[in-house]
């Protein structure tokens, strides 16, 4: 048995999956007629330099953080988890309704943690019953956690244009949330002590997802439960073996995953919008899945990936801006590129390592 | 096709020169050299990774060498695919059948040369050159029965079929005994020899030291990747083998300790238990574990022995019948767990280390606590401490001489031996009353083979009630005090240890009730 030094593995072989991802987009910006070098240039612009620019990233990043970690968790377990989506829209809800019971009593420093508890009890809620229906009744997760992106749609569609509408307004969107039960905005909170940065939509959460990282990690790596949870995930007749009660630890880690998917919803409607809207998480439910993969279900990289497909996504918008050729589906396009190479193709390069840095590991 | 006649200066079947072949750094065969004579059955033995099953791989063509020769029969041969290697006359019966289970044998032997779009033709050619091989070899199979129906002698019979139908003239066996009775062993040799007197050139791979001698006529032995001698088998015996094996010295036989049986620690009363598709895997099982004693549980692989060490060990539920440790009682109504029972004193050697027990990708030192994890010594409340861990394996390590000494090392990167040391020692270190053990050492080394055998004795004489599950009957004779023998679920006879021979416990395997039986 063979093993490949740390550095190669984790940092060498993903950063060269990285290139040959950009250097097909390079190709295809050649051929609608741009310079690779500019668009490049104007893509690490648009999301780092420009004013705002790099708050923008980290608020983007902030809910593939949320995201990547709700299917980390799961996957930890072997459970896919395709949910994301729908579970953060969920936990949009959970937040609002705490919020609106309870804006005329409390102030902020206890409406904000409820909220954010909210949020998360809700993206559990939604995970749970697939977890349950996986453990007990033998469906399977992938195909329930989608159907259950949809119908969660579905029950959100009917409350922001029903019950829960704003009245006044033409599009399906709720009631605001109280100004207590709204994420502090980093701009406007440095601003009280004199620090000027960019305005942007980034605000507190970042912290909260920094915490959930550690979080994570702790119950992963450092707790009997976290590694229950692995045994499991890497065999089930040993978990079996060893006493795990592997039903009930599905439910749990599925309701785990679930809760920081839904935490992805305090980013986006507590510290943004201030109210929920149709469709807010925009797809970074999914975005998660290519967080996770790239990286490695591990909090560390997956901050690292976070980071790369938020600063993707802000300075995309920025490349549809600058070229006329250039669209917004530019920054799919590369996104589809890097899950391609970093997820289906992530083994390409391994072969060729192996016989440059393997070293032999066994007695 | 003609008749072979192999004179004494035919060239050797097989010839192998300076073979090399090399995974990553791994040197898996190193200037490996062979000569198999033409008409002779051949053995090559080895411990596990000594690199038997690469030879035979290049041979067959599954992989490629890095350097070296092989002639075929005197000719120089390039051997890159199984289909070359088929060409040249070479077939192999793999440890592990491949057949499909739901064809008949017909349809098997056919399969893969049926000769046109249409099956009428392909089908009528193969069952007369099934007639014509019966006839020749004395190998008889009903060619319209369906395999999966057929008794595992039989099956291989027919994998023997496919391999000669195809032209084979030099036969690579592979493990085949494995999965035999003592009698379907006798008769699958019996085979040999006709094949051999028919001219065929068989080569056998297996690391069972009575096998080479009682059916060999020539024996390679390999270490480390290295031809390290070939012997006439006359002229050899099993204590030289295993010396060339080992590199070093090794007792075959483990001393008994003699100890006065204490009371039953563990009972299982008519334990019956069905399968998901309501097929009785265990039919009305009841045994006793007396403290100070060892229980040996004979019987052919797959008779309902993974089911019983399930159940027994609460990872399967009681379905009938009830299981009685101590004064708790285990039955449908009031069911456990693996976790209750560890509680109750009961370590488990599962038979499947590699699904069972344990977490491959995982470090020696999360598996050297896998089943206890949630005990004081891995950490403080609910977190476990990974400095514990290392400290907890590092002398687990020491204690039962796990090489490497790396706590941090997977499981994966382990040789067998090693795994089922590490195994073992988080099963004994919490000195248990009862062990439930299974196959303690399947694709275990010789070197370590002594070694369990004595930590197993050890604990016996320490008061452990103990139950050994092992497909070898070698390994069930020199342990036990008692001796059950089990087919298709049932509990066929118990006999004492001083009672028991060989024969009648093979018979017992095979099915056959011993008659005048007194147990």
């Amino acid at each position: 048995m063979t093993r490949l030094p740390a550095w190669v593995e984790y940092l060498l072989i993903p950063l060269m999956n990285l290139t040959m991802a950009f250097a097909v987009t390079a190709i295809v910006v050649v051929l609608v007629g741009e310079s690779p070098v500019e668009a490049l240039s104007v893509l690490i612009k648009g999301a780092f330099v420009y004013e705002g620019s790099l708050g923008y990233t980290l608020y983007y990043t902030t809910s593939l953080i949320f995201t990547g970690l709700a299917v980390a968790v799961a996957f930890h377990a072997r459970l896919f988890n395709i949910g994301g989506e729908g579970q953060a829209y969920l936990g949009g809800l959970g937040a609002l309704l705490i919020a609106l019971a309870l804006q005329d009593w409390l102030p902020g420093i206890l409406m904000i943690p409820l909220c954010i508890l909210g949020a998360a009890a809700f993206g559990a809620l939604w995970a749970l019953i697939p977890g349950w229906l996986q453990a007990y009744r033998g469906s399977h997760i992938v195909i329930t956690t989608i159907m259950f992106n949809f119908i969660g749609a579905g029950i959100m569609v009917g409350l922001l244009s029903g019950s829960l509408m704003r009245p006044g307004q033409s599009n399906p969107e709720s009631f605001l949330f109280a100004d207590s039960a709204r994420m502090p905005q980093l701009h406007t909170l440095l601003g009280e002590y004199g620090i000027e940065i960019g305005r942007s939509p980034l605000n507190l959460s970042i912290f909260v997802a920094i915490l959930a990282c550690f979080g994570v990690w702790l119950l992963i790596w450092r707790t009997r439960w976290g590694y229950a949870l692995r045994a499991m995930g890497e065999s089930e007749p040993a978990a079996q073996y060893a006493g795990v009660p592997v039903p009930r630890m599905i439910v749990t880690a599925m309701c785990i995953s679930g809760a920081l998917a839904g935490l992805m919803a305090i980013n986006t409607v507590m510290g943004d919008q201030g109210k929920v809207t149709l469709q807010f998480p925009a797809g970074f439910g999914f975005t998660g899945i290519a967080v996770a993969l790239m990286g490695r279900s591990h909090p560390f990289g997956i901050v690292l990936a976070a980071l790369l497909f938020g600063a993707l996504f802000q300075g995309g918008t920025e490349l549809d801006f600058e070229f006329q050729t250039i669209t917004r589906e530019m920054v799919l396009l590369i996104q589809g590129l890097i899950i391609l190479f970093s997820g289906a193709l992530s083994l390409m390069f391994v072969p060729w390592m192996e016989r440059r840095f393997a070293r032999k590991v066994s007695a | 096709m003609t008749q072979h006649k192999d004179t004494p200066m035919s060239p050797p079947a097989v010839q192998l020169t300076s073979i090399t072949k090399t995974f990553g750094a791994v040197i898996a065969n190193d200037a490996v050299d062979l000569t198999i004579p033409a008409g002779t059955i051949h053995g090559i033995i080895g411990e596990n990774g000594a690199g038997k099953s690469t030879v035979v791989s290049i041979l067959y063509g599954f992989y490629t060498a890095d350097s070296g020769s092989i002639e075929i029969n005197g000719q120089p041969a390039t051997i890159t695919t199984s289909a070359d290697a088929i060409d040249r006359g070479i077939g192999m019966v793999h440890q592990h059948f491949m057949l499909v289970p739901n064809f008949t044998v017909l349809e098997n032997v056919m399969l893969g040369s049926e000769d046109g779009f249409l099956l009428r033709k392909g089908k009528a050619a193969t069952r007369k050159e099934l007639q014509r091989l019966s006839d020749e070899y004395g190998l008889n199979v009903d060619p319209d029965a369906i395999v999966e129906t057929l008794p595992v002698g039989l099956q291989q019979r027919v994998e023997i079929l496919k391999a000669l139908r195809r032209g084979a003239r030099i036969l690579i066996l592979d493990e085949p005994t494995g999965v035999l009775t003592p009698d379907e062993t006798d008769r699958f040799f019996d085979i040999l020899r006709g094949l051999r007197a028919q001219g065929v050139t068989v080569l056998l791979i297996t690391h069972k030291l009575r096998e080479i001698m009682e059916v060999t006529d020539g024996v390679s032995v390999m270490r480390r990747g290295r031809m390290v001698a070939h012997k006439q088998t006359a002229e050899t015996t099993r204590e030289e083998l295993a010396e060339l094996m080992v590199g070093r010295r090794v007792e075959l036989t483990t001393p008994r300790i003699a100890v006065t049986p204490g009371p039953v620690a563990m009972e299982a009363r008519n334990l019956t238990w069905r399968g998901t598709r309501g097929v009785a895997r265990l039919k009305n099982v009841s045994l006793q574990l007396r403290a100070g004693e060892i229980l040996g549980l004979a019987g052919v692989s797959g008779n309902g022995q993974p089911e019983l060490l399930d159940v027994l060990a609460g990872i399967a539920p009681v379905q009938e019948g009830e299981i009685i440790v101590g004064d708790r009682t285990i039955n449908s109504g009031s069911p456990t767990d693996p976790a209750e029972l560890r509680a109750l004193g009961i370590a488990h050697v599962p038979e499947d280390r590699h699904r069972r027990g344990l977490v491959l990708p995982f470090e020696a030192r999360e598996n050297a606590v896998l089943g206890y994890h949630n005990g004081p010594k891995t950490g403080l409340g609910r977190l476990l401490s990974p400095r514990a861990l290392h400290t907890h394996c590092a002398e687990l390590m020491e204690r039962f001489d796990v090489r490497p000494p790396n706590p941090k090392l997977p499981a994966i990167g382990f040789s067998g031996g090693n795994q089922q040391k590490l195994v073992m020692a988080r099963e004994i270190e919490p000195e248990p009353a009862i062990m439930l053990v299974g196959q303690p050492t399947r694709g275990v080394d010789i070197g370590g083979i002594s070694f369990i055998h004595a930590e197993i004795m050890a604990r016996k004489a320490a008061g452990c009630a103990i139950l050994l599950v092992s497909v070898e009957l070698d390994e069930i004779m020199a342990l036990s005090d008692r001796i059950a023998v089990m087919n298709a679920g049932e509990i066929v006879g118990e006999t004492a240890r001083d009672d028991a021979d060989y024969r009648r416990i093979g018979l017992m395997m095979a099915g056959v009730s011993a008659e005048g039986d007194a147990a």
